[in-house]
């Protein structure tokens, strides 16, 4: 399968300023979380996806149509929720979840059909006929979700989702998420400055600082290294006789100062095999962790670089 | 999606076709217009001058009325002419202009202030469809009150007085239609990029009443002072009185133009001057509205 989005040398001016600094990758995964501090480009890419901002140079293809030449069909498999309150004044919300659904081009007895069945599916069914106006942050969140996937599209832009969030209304949003996502019938792209939002959702990650690509990488593959990556701290006499019972085993191991150990496991050893050969050692495993090179350390690498390119 | 079953589930039905989705919003719009009992009454009311136009029409067709409210002389008061249908189209745009302050400045605004502009342009939605979109609320509201009583009535009239008269007159049941689609688009314009730049509603409908009575005041000062005729480019129902008139009569002039929309005899703007200002102003409104309607706003 081809890319979702693809990147090619996209970029984006706003008068003499260069926003987004042709860009280029290749985003596959069936959800792209989007990173990057204030300012770094995350909204200006989203919208320029979208077609509301001309590309200065370069193009982008989505699902493989080009938005600058094929910008109404790139439309019409997006569905698009914003991060800033957006809906339709002195309507209910069943109606303007119709409405948008209408305007994709659904027939109005489908779009109503849908945007009830929505409304049930983002938990806002008892509250569809109150004006959307009236909800509350989080009703309002979620009425946003409902029309960014009334109409069924392909690929799902979300633009800060948790945004204003309570810990329960942000946890049954991501869990809303990752429900669409684990169906795999749209591809998501989640812009957001919070990394657990990304962490939770998304199995590819693309950081930009300073409109430049900072950092692309595939968390499904980081997770599954990193489940192999162990780190010790030992007690014992016989330390040295442990690393090489577990060296046998097939582990590489880097022993550190004060009985600390790294090493990686390998495929189809269980870490209780490491306890067992600990115990026949004589030795004590007081800490084990797994070393997660989280989302937060590539973040924080990618902002470290100095202009944010690669 | 089954309502029992919660679960997100693909659209894969048919979809309708692009260009009619325009008129998605106007549908939506008149759901809620209509919820308003002062703008139904007010729409309803202005079809009372029609009616009476109809009435005037058919009685004075009719010897048998006539006789019977016992004024057979009538006929001879009132004729069924140029001024007759300037004279309801003049009212009819009159009442139009206050249909457009209430209802346009509430068309984009609201948009605008709950950013739902990115709601509908991130659909397959242009802007040009967005605001034909909002515009045609307009149009169709204001051409029920214009030029469809109008056509109404010199069709009763034709009936009325037979095949030959509404060949001669051709130019009435012509000049009616385009000169209130001129005035239509004119106001539905005006009205719209009003709206999109004043965010208050009663500013904005206030706005629309200035940009009508105030700048004609101030055309007439200028008129005054200069001892000239050009202030009246400020006018814009002087403008459209000049250009109503040519659409009506033509060359072979006898009338001032309608009501509310009389042409001050000497003080004519040429033709052509009409036209253009006619045509800034739209293209100014167009601008106006190009530079709000958009997805996303570009801080430079």
């Amino acid at each position: 399968m081809g890319p979702v989005i693809e990147l090619d040398g996209l970029e984006v001016r706003f008068g003499d300023r260069v926003v987004l600094k042709k860009l280029n990758a290749a985003l596959t995964g069936r959800s792209v979380g989007l990173l990057g501090p204030n300012g770094a480009g995350k909204s200006t890419l989203i919208n320029t996806l979208l077609g509301f901002h001309k590309p200065s140079a370069g193009t982008a293809r989505i699902l493989g149509h080009d938005i600058r030449t094929q910008a109404r069909a790139v439309r019409s498999l997006i569905g698009y929720m914003p991060e800033n309150d957006s809906f339709v004044a002195g309507m209910s919300g069943v109606h303007f979840v119709r409405l948008m659904a209408e305007l994709a081009g659904l027939p109005a007895g489908h779009a109503l059909e849908r945007a009830h069945e929505a409304f049930f599916y983002v938990g806002l069914g008892e509250v569809r006929y109150r004006a959307v106006g009236t909800y509350s942050l989080g009703m309002k969140q979620a009425a946003k979700l409902a029309q960014a996937i009334a109409h069924g599209p392909k690929l799902l832009f979300l633009d800060e989702p948790t945004n204003g969030l309570d810990p329960p209304a942000r946890a049954r949003m991501i869990q809303l998420i990752q429900e669409i996502r684990d169906r795999g019938d749209l591809h998501l792209l989640l812009s957001s400055h919070l990394l657990r939002d990304v962490e939770d959702c998304c199995d590819q990650v693309l950081i930009l600082k300073d409109g430049n690509v900072a950092a692309f990488c595939n968390l499904e593959e980081e997770r599954k290294a990193n489940r192999r990556f162990l780190e010790l701290e030992t007690r014992g006499e016989n330390n040295g006789s442990f690393l090489e019972a577990v060296e046998k085993l097939g582990c590489e191991t880097a022993p550190g100062a004060q009985g600390r150990v790294k090493l990686i496991l390998p495929d189809g050893l269980e870490v209780r095999r490491l306890y067992e050969i600990a115990a026949a050692q004589n030795v004590q495993i007081r800490r084990l962790n797994r070393k997660r090179d989280s989302l937060e350390d590539i973040f924080l690498k990618a902002m470290e670089t100095a202009d944010g390119r690669l | 999606m089954a309502v029992y079953k919660k679960t997100y589930r693909p659209y894969q039905g048919e979809l309708t076709s692009s260009w009619s989705r325009f008129l998605v919003i106007p549908r939506y719009a008149f759901v809620e217009l209509r919820s308003s009992r002062f703008l139904s009454l007010f729409f309803i009311g202005s079809f009372i001058y029609p009616l009476i136009c109809a009435l005037i029409i058919y009685v004075q067709h009719n010897a048998s009325a006539l006789g019977l409210l016992g004024v057979q002389g009538a006929r001879n008061l009132i004729s069924i002419n140029v001024t007759f249908f300037a004279n309801l189209l003049g009212w009819q745009s009159m009442l139009a202009l206050f249909l457009a302050a209430f209802v346009g400045p509430g068309q984009i605004s609201p948009d605008l202030a709950n950013n739902a502009l990115s709601l509908y342009l991130a659909r397959p939605f242009s802007r040009v469809e967005y605001v034909l979109g909002k515009m045609s609320v307009l149009v169709v509201l204001m051409s029920l009150m214009t030029w469809v009583p109008g056509l109404l009535c010199f069709g009763l009239q034709g009936y009325l007085e037979g095949w030959q008269w509404m060949k001669d007159n051709a130019r009435l049941a012509s000049g009616m239609f385009f000169g209130a689609w001129i005035w239509i688009l004119i106001l539905a314009l005006l009205a719209l990029a009003l709206s999109a730049w004043v965010k208050w509603k009663p500013a904005a409908g206030g706005l629309m009443f200035g940009v009508f009575f105030v700048a004609a005041a101030f055309g007439a000062v200028i008129n005054g002072v200069q001892r000239t005729r050009w202030g009246h480019l400020f006018n814009i129902s002087h403008l459209i009185g000049v250009v109503w008139v040519q659409l009506f009569e033509g060359a072979n002039r006898t009338t001032s133009g309608g009501v509310f929309f009389r042409v001050t005899a000497g003080e004519e703007l040429p033709l052509w001057c009409c036209w253009a200002a006619l045509g800034v102003l739209c293209l100014i409104c167009l601008y106006m509205l190009a530079r709000k309607i958009r997805g996303a706003e570009v801080v430079r």
